[in-house]
């Protein structure tokens, strides 16, 4: 019987019933008193120099409040970068500057350049179209490799180059690896793109600051995953206001996906100019300036090898890798293509060297950061086709060939800096084999051949780094931040719990999970608890969703805190049942005196904890409210095997997805239905980015697919009904919930189960087709048939 | 957008009335014109809904013809001309979502002859007739190319009249992003011959592939398409698609269709 409450059971998600009927309070919902409203002129040419720039026409126009440009910020700082990597020479890697209104230079085509506040959102942008722009097109750097070459255009004037950092990684291990490769029986090598990515969540970014001229204080509504990150960077860093002077609102977010954890120019912005006009100013991203002004994601160029022994071991891998940063760094961009991709390059496998190299590269183009996944896919698909690759040259199965060189000891430190500390590789894909009836998949084949089309089975594994992060390490690789989170359980008097945490749910369904969590520790309801986020003013200083870690780390400190309640409601109850505390016991919402038939109920232990008549006050404080922050000690490594099989038309090239199974190893599952729709979602965005996805650039710099008429987003009919599976459980051994995190999984370990599966069905037909880069569209396919 | 006018006639002497004033443009479903003003690429003073003209509404089958007034929406032939000529309504059925086929007109369609659309390629493959407010203009006659048509400027459509054929067939090969037509072809056959017509393909915009006509019309069978290439020189070449595909589509689409017909 699943269950019907707490953890394990599938309460459908309480917030959707506001989400499904229109009654959501997004950003953009939020509309302040004698509102102004912002449009930013933009550039349109990718790399120029600003030689004028003529207001006066603009100024004068109806509804103008005024027109800021670069030199209006002059006086602050810029957007701060929050992670800095050190090269493989010891060298920190070259941070330009970032400025909230261009100066001097434009960087990328929608680089801001001035920003108009009028009486209304039109008036605005007409007033916009009066500028006048004096600038002076410079030749645009787009291909990393053109970037790095002597004499190429340099994006910053100030930086020696375009190389932000060449990372080694690790670097004592080159000599090593080197060895290995010259000793290898076999080596494959595969040359890959990992194709750069628009996010598109369905909200595009909004901003609203307020300035309060009488307490002094600012506030600043956003379309954030992190808002206390936004206070920090924003106040500390940008504007220099002080924590307690600005207030961060988060409400509900329509979709984040990595690219509303940065801080962004126009935030900054809306927040400075409300001070400056002493009204409130809102900005509301179009679809066609989030496609050039939200950061962009992966965006790798890649070559991997996988050497070999005679008995077909994994002995050594090496990768090189030029990674785009776009003009300037996003927030957390330098740690995308180091630490959370050359840390996952071990995978699910035993090969004892590795050695990555990463370089990061500055282009005239908009700037790249965490998309869901953030590095993990890129590890994951070069590895797992490098993988594929191998098996079929040496004609052995590649599942077998995985299998053969699984980890299979825990905890297992691998060449690449991390310690998974549990897993079970062999029994996730046991479970693949299982769901996704890879037995029948030849007879699938044969009923699929005698239509025409081309049948193709693709496999893979992966293995993700999430529930991030450890403080203390994340320090030592230079993260500007720590990443803990927070949680404070309030407790009223009635019994009822409100938990105020540092975590923000913009789709992950916190409000319904972690009440089930709290429901399981006190054996009490989840309608008697609600969960308050994305408000600064009312939750701890928290760190925010991504990177999986809301239920790992922030779901571990409302364990925490809610544990340090019952603590303290079990001296209460000893004290009202004139027990000792030792014999106290909580089940089913009631406490009771070990042996006897004595009990109270929760509520009259929290009511006495606020109306303490009867209260021992010499010995403990009345009230019950807690608070805990929760720093993990390691990463969790959710894991998994993925199968996906294609049909290819040979006629057109066109792929369609005919099956996916998912088998995943999540450790602990709080709400099984909610990990589910979160495994889809990634496999829509996985799916997405081998088929369909991909943002094209011209060489001056120009984003050709800069709308949906070009840039092709999945849609129901893209994708299958999927098969997943998270019953496989290893539970996370260094987090109280035993959890992993699920949110990245699909994303991370679809595109390349998608590109084995059709280079198979391509292979099966006779075509000697080892690659196609993604997005696998049918054009791409059928240019490699007929290449 | 910039400020316009907006009337909206019940009659299409009140509307090509309005059409006179300067600078004012007619306004179908605004599935094409209404996104072009909201990027601010285009700013007409006044705009002219047809949609509140009744004998510009509805679809009626009369003899060996189907006639569509030129404001009827994608949604209404779908349903309504699904008896009379089943592959015109498979092809309005299958333009865009459902609320571009419950707005977008086939006037609008035909006026704006975006070389990736369907309808132009029904009208075309069906030799239809496009009824205007001052003449009537042969299908062979309308389309001169992508975005242009023989249309003077403010003449409405207000019909189209399409003969029925003996068989016809729209196959459309969906650009992965948009969903209009990379390559989109419409066979249809007549007891005088065969048409085929030819969207998304051509940077032209909307032709008749003749050579395949001629081959059909000797042999109707996908067979008879087996030693026909079509040159890819005039072919549309951009990220979905090169040239050299997009001609290779012309030539499968076309095979689809006959065998569809058969
Ligand atoms: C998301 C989306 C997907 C689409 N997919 C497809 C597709 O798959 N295939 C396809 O073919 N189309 C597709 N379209 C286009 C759609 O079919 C539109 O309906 C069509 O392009 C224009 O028709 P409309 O009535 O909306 O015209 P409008 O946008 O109102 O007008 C377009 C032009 O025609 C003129 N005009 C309008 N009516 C008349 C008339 N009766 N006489 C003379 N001039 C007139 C207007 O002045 C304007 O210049 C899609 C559109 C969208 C938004």
């Amino acid at each position: 019987m699943p269950k019907d409450h707490g953890i394990g059971a599938s309460p459908k998600r309480r917030e959707d019933v506001r989400f499904l009927s229109g009654t959501g309070n997004y950003t953009d919902d939020i509309n302040l008193r004698g509102q102004a409203y912002v449009h930013f002129l933009r550039s349109d040419v990718a790399h120029g120099r600003i030689n004028g720039i003529d207001t006066a026409a603009a100024a004068a126009m109806p509804g103008v409040l005024r027109i800021f440009t670069g030199a209006d910020f002059e006086g602050v700082g810029g957007l701060p970068c929050g992670w800095q990597v050190t090269d493989k020479h010891g060298q920190p890697m070259q941070e330009p500057g970032h400025p909230v209104l261009a100066q001097g230079k434009v960087r990328h085509v929608g680089d801001p350049i001035a920003a108009v506040v009028a009486e209304t959102a039109a008036q605005a942008r007409d007033a916009a179209e009066a500028i006048e722009l004096d600038i002076e097109e410079l030749p645009a750097v787009v291909d990393m490799k053109a970037a790095l070459q002597e004499g190429a255009p340099k994006v910053h004037d100030d930086l020696t180059s375009n190389l932000c950092y060449d990372w080694g990684f690790v670097e004592e291990n080159k000599g090593a690896v080197e060895e290995a490769f010259q000793k290898a029986a076999h080596v494959t090598t595969l040359e890959l793109i990992n194709n750069r990515l628009v996010a598109n969540p369905m909200e595009p970014r909004v901003a609203v600051g307020d300035f309060n001229r009488a307490s002094g204080d600012s506030t600043l509504y956003t379309t954030s995953q992190n808002p206390h990150v936004i206070r920090l960077l924003m106040g500390a860093f940008v504007l220099g206001i002080p924590e307690h002077k600005l207030r961060v609102v988060a409400p509900d977010v329509g979709g984040g996906f990595g690219t509303k954890i940065f801080h962004y120019a126009e935030e900054a912005f809306c927040t400075f100019a409300a001070k400056a006009l002493n009204r409130p100013v809102k900005w509301t991203a179009s679809r066609s300036e989030a496609f050039i002004s939200d950061a962009h994601g992966r965006d790798h160029v890649t070559k991997i090898q996988l050497a070999l022994d005679a008995d077909n071991n994994f002995t050594a891998l090496r990768t090189d890798t030029y990674a785009n940063m776009g003009a300037y760094l996003s927030t957390f961009a330098p740690s995308v293509p180091t630490w959370l991709h050359g840390t996952l390059m071990a995978g699910n496998y035993r090969t004892p060297l590795i050695y990555v190299n990463v370089k990061a590269v500055f282009t005239n183009t908009v700037p790249v950061d965490a998309y869901r996944g953030a590095g993990r896919p890129e590890a994951t698909y070069q590895l797992e086709r490098v993988i594929d690759k191998a098996a079929r040259e040496l004609g052995v199965d590649p599942i077998a060939l995985r299998r053969q060189n699984f980890i299979t000891e825990f905890p297992y430190a691998t060449p690449v800096a991390v310690e998974y500390d549990t897993g079970d590789y062999n029994a996730t894909m046991d479970k693949l084999e299982e769901i996704g009836d890879l037995a029948g998949f030849a007879a699938r084949r044969r009923e699929s051949e005698a239509r025409g089309m081309l049948r193709g089975l693709g496999v893979n594994c992966y293995i993700e780094a999430c529930g991030i992060a450890p403080s203390n390490l994340v320090g030592q690789l230079g993260a500007r931040a720590g990443l803990y989170e927070s949680a404070t359980v309030r407790v009223n008097a009635t019994g009822g719990l409100v938990v105020m945490t540092g975590s923000h749910s913009h789709g992950q369904g916190h409000e319904t999970s972690f009440p089930q969590v709290i429901a399981e520790m006190i054996g009490i309801d989840e309608s008697m608890v609600e969960i308050v986020h994305g408000d600064t003013a009312n939750t701890p200083m928290g760190m925010g969703t991504y990177g999986s870690r809301s239920l790992a780390v922030g779901g571990s400190a409302m364990v925490r805190a809610t544990e340090k309640i019952i603590a303290k409601a079990k001296k209460i109850a000893a004290h009202l049942m004139e027990a000792a505390e030792a014999d106290i016991e909580l089940k089913d919402g009631a406490f009771s005196v070990a042996g006897t038939d004595k009990s109270v109920a929760w509520g009259d232990v929290c009511l006495a904890a606020y109306v303490p008549h009867n209260y021992p006050l010499e010995e403990i404080e009345p009230g019950l409210e807690e608070t805990a922050f929760y720093d993990p000690s390691n990463f969790t490594y959710p894991a998994g095997a993925y199968a996906c099989e294609v049909e290819v038309d040979p006629e057109t090239g066109k792929v369609t997805i005919e099956r996916f199974a998912a088998a995943d190893d999540f450790g602990n599952v709080v709400n099984p239905m909610i990990v589910s729709g979160q495994v889809h979602g990634g496999l829509a965005q996985g799916i997405g980015q081998a088929l369909l996805e991909g943002a094209v650039y011209d060489e001056n710099g120009q984003l050709l697919n800069a709308s949906y008429m070009d840039y092709a987003m999945p849609r129901a009919s893209d994708v299958p009904f999927y098969t997943v599976d998270h019953s496989c459980v290893t539970p996370c051994t260094h987090n109280p919930l035993g959890v992993k995190g699920c949110g990245e999984a699909g994303a991370i370990g679809s595109p390349p189960a998608v590109v084995n599966a059709v280079v198979d069905a391509l292979q099966s037909a006779g075509r000697d087709v080892t690659h196609i880069d993604m997005p696998l569209s049918p054009s791409r396919v059928w240019q490699a048939m007929h290449g | 957008m910039y400020n316009f006018e907006f009337e909206r006639p019940a009659s299409l002497a009140d509307a090509v009335a309005a059409l006179g004033a300067e600078e004012a443009q007619a306004l179908g479903g605004g599935q094409t014109l209404i996104p072009t003003l909201k990027q601010r690429l285009a700013s007409p003073a006044k705009l002219v809904s047809l949609t509140g003209i009744a004998e510009m509404q509805g679809v009626s089958a009369a003899g060996s013809s189907v006639t569509i007034g030129g404001a009827t929406t994608h949604a209404t032939v779908a349903a309504e001309a699904a008896g009379a000529y089943p592959a015109l309504a498979a092809l309005a059925g299958n333009i865009g979502d459902p609320a571009v086929r419950n707005r977008g007109t086939i006037g609008g369609s035909l006026a704006n002859n975006d070389p990736s659309a369907c309808y132009p390629a029904a009208a075309l493959g069906s030799g239809a007739t496009i009824v205007t407010n001052a003449r009537e203009i042969a299908a062979d006659d309308y389309f001169q190319g992508m975005f242009t048509t023989a249309l003077d400027e403010g003449e409405i459509i207000t019909e189209v009249r399409f003969p029925v054929p003996e068989a016809a067939s729209y196959q459309k090969f969906e650009q992965p992003a948009s969903r209009f037509a990379l390559v989109g072809v419409f066979a249809a056959k007549y007891a005088d011959g065969v048409r085929v017509a030819v969207t998304g393909a051509s940077e032209e915009g909307v032709f008749r592939w003749s050579e395949a006509e001629a081959a059909l019309n000797h042999d109707f069978r996908t067979d008879a398409l087996m030693d026909l290439d079509i040159n890819p020189a005039n072919m549309i070449g951009d990220m979905h698609g090169s040239k050299a595909y997009r001609a290779h589509l012309v030539k499968v689409m076309t095979k689809r269709a006959v065998a569809a017909m058969l």
